[in-house]
């Protein structure tokens, strides 16, 4: 479980996140949503300890981060699993290699081990017959699978994602969208995801946090959202007619 | 002036980050083989071309200019010796190597960084300034073989150019070369050539691990790092004259 008290963050004198609290639950999928500079990567970038936050605390198990000595940051960091926006592979390595990286860096398994579970992501996220290409070689939706298989072979306690469906078709974002689910309750992670793609908060968006301007405006389920009146999120989600009268539906359907 | 000295400063914390946490060494072996390949290895033959060729035009030139009877032909040999170990070899490949080596680091480093593959080494909790930077430091240390190479070409192109021209016979030429050598100008050039090594894996190292924006950027940090490190190159050269031969 991960805990956000306060979380401010500013550059130079600007606050872009402004006193953010909430926590992110084990083996559900939450979701920070919001508009392109909303501060929903800068959120998670300070949750990450990729940025240091100007006020507030970030609690992972109940240890404060900024209370945590250099080798417990690098204990808690081989606990986590990130997929970026854009997959960050690394070009100079093929594909198995790219998976094989974690373990490689931090464990002093044999070779042949680590390969043996390199194998076993690659075939959890269903790659195929992509072990020995490079990065430059296979599609966007096939570096996200690399990505996640990257993220998952150290059996993390946490999984952060960054927008891992942006520039996907549809239909590969929702397979994205539920192996990111899937994972996250066969392996019990905390993941947390940052996106601001709909399919992606209607579909598995077990908690949904949403911010406007660096502030937390709402937070809820998928199901909430359906329901709720608040402004922020009603303009936010149903700025499309269809996503209007979904909602109308689905608000019919459960009176 | 605070920007440049804020820069200074954090150059120098790049290089104690760089200290701290080692990266495990079979993943570091692999590494430094591959900075070898990548900076020594694949800089040997333009550095043998330009070396051979700028030999033998110096070589003909200092020949043109000692139209004087009294000069004997041997000097040839011997300022062209001179030419290559003092300076050439040892400073104007370091700086051909900026535009080469640098600008592949840079913008290597700086690719790294905006499709945040360097993030994504920070979140596995890799020390980035180790994994990234130490094996390029390692990788140049063994930078002044290409040195070696460079003045023994360049005095081959001269003593080519000036017998096959018909500026000096084999035996002047060769006599120039052996005229008052002097040992210590080999120490002074290879410390020098060290010290440009290390300009060279850090400074555009620096470039490009701290470079902001996109690809535009990356473009501009290898220009930068070009400029920065020539001149760092420059400085260090004349510091390092100054101290070791007056």
């Amino acid at each position: 479980m991960i805990e956000v008290t306060k979380l401010s963050k500013k550059f130079n004198d600007t606050y872009v996140l402004k006193e953010v609290s909430t926590n992110f639950e084990k083996g559900k999928t939450n979701l920070i949503i919001g508009e392109s500079g909303s501060g929903k990567t800068v959120f998670l970038k300070c949750i990450l300890g990729l940025f240091s936050p100007a006020s507030g605390e970030i609690i992972y198990n109940k240890t404060p981060l900024s209370k945590m000595s250099s080798k417990e940051r690098t204990m808690l960091r081989k606990d986590m699993g990130m997929v970026f926006q854009g997959s960050a592979l690394f070009d100079s390595m093929t594909v198995e290699e790219n998976i094989m990286f974690p373990m490689k860096m931090f464990t002093n398994d044999h070779i042949d081990e680590i390969r043996d579970r390199a194998n076993i992501v690659i075939k959890r996220v269903n790659l195929i017959n992509a072990n020995k290409k490079f990065p430059s070689e296979i599609s966007g939706g096939m570096k996200k699978r690399v990505a996640i298989a990257r993220a998952i072979i150290m059996y993390p306690n946490y999984l952060f994602c960054d927008e891992p469906n942006s520039g996907l078709d549809p239909n590969t974002a929702i397979l994205i969208d539920n192996l990111i689910q899937e994972i996250t309750k066969e392996y019990q992670i905390t993941t947390v995801i940052n996106t601001h793609d709909m399919n992606s908060v209607m579909e598995i968006g077990e908690k949904i946090i949403f911010l406007e301007s660096g502030e937390k405006k709402w937070e809820g389920t998928n199901k909430d959202i359906f329901n709720t009146d608040n402004k922020s999120i009603s303009n936010f989600v149903y700025s499309s007619e269809l996503f209007k009268k979904v909602r109308k539906i689905y608000v019919k359907e459960n009176k | 002036m605070i920007k440049f000295i804020e820069h200074i400063g954090r150059y120098f914390i790049m290089l104690q980050k760089m200290l701290e946490k080692f990266t495990k060494f079979d993943v570091l072996r692999k590494l430094i083989l591959r900075e070898i390949d990548d900076l020594i290895i694949s800089s040997l033959g333009i550095v043998s071309l330009i070396s051979f060729f700028v030999g033998g035009v110096v070589a003909i030139q200092t020949a043109i200019n000692m139209e004087n009877p009294l000069l004997p032909r041997y000097l040839v040999g011997f300022a062209t010796r001179q030419t290559m170990i003092l300076e050439f070899a040892p400073t104007f490949i370091s700086i051909i190597m900026a535009g080469k080596v640098g600008s592949f680091i840079t913008s290597s480093i700086g690719t790294m960084r905006v499709t945040e593959q360097i993030d994504a080494l920070e979140v596995m909790g890799v020390n980035t300034y180790n994994y990234l930077i130490f094996p390029k430091i390692i990788a140049m240390t063994i930078y002044p073989f290409i040195i070696v190479i460079s003045m023994f070409l360049g005095i081959f192109g001269g003593y080519f150019a000036c017998v096959t021209g018909g500026f000096t016979t084999h035996t002047d030429f060769i006599d120039g070369l052996q005229l008052d050598f002097v040992p210590f100008h080999l120490n002074y050039a290879f410390i020098k050539t060290f010290l440009f090594a290390m300009i060279l894996a850090t400074i555009p190292s620096y470039h490009g691990f701290f470079m902001k924006g996109g690809a535009l950027e990356v473009g501009k940090a290898s220009t930068t790092s070009f400029v920065w490190t020539s001149v760092a190159i420059i400085i260090m050269n004349s510091f390092v004259t100054n101290l070791l031969l007056t």
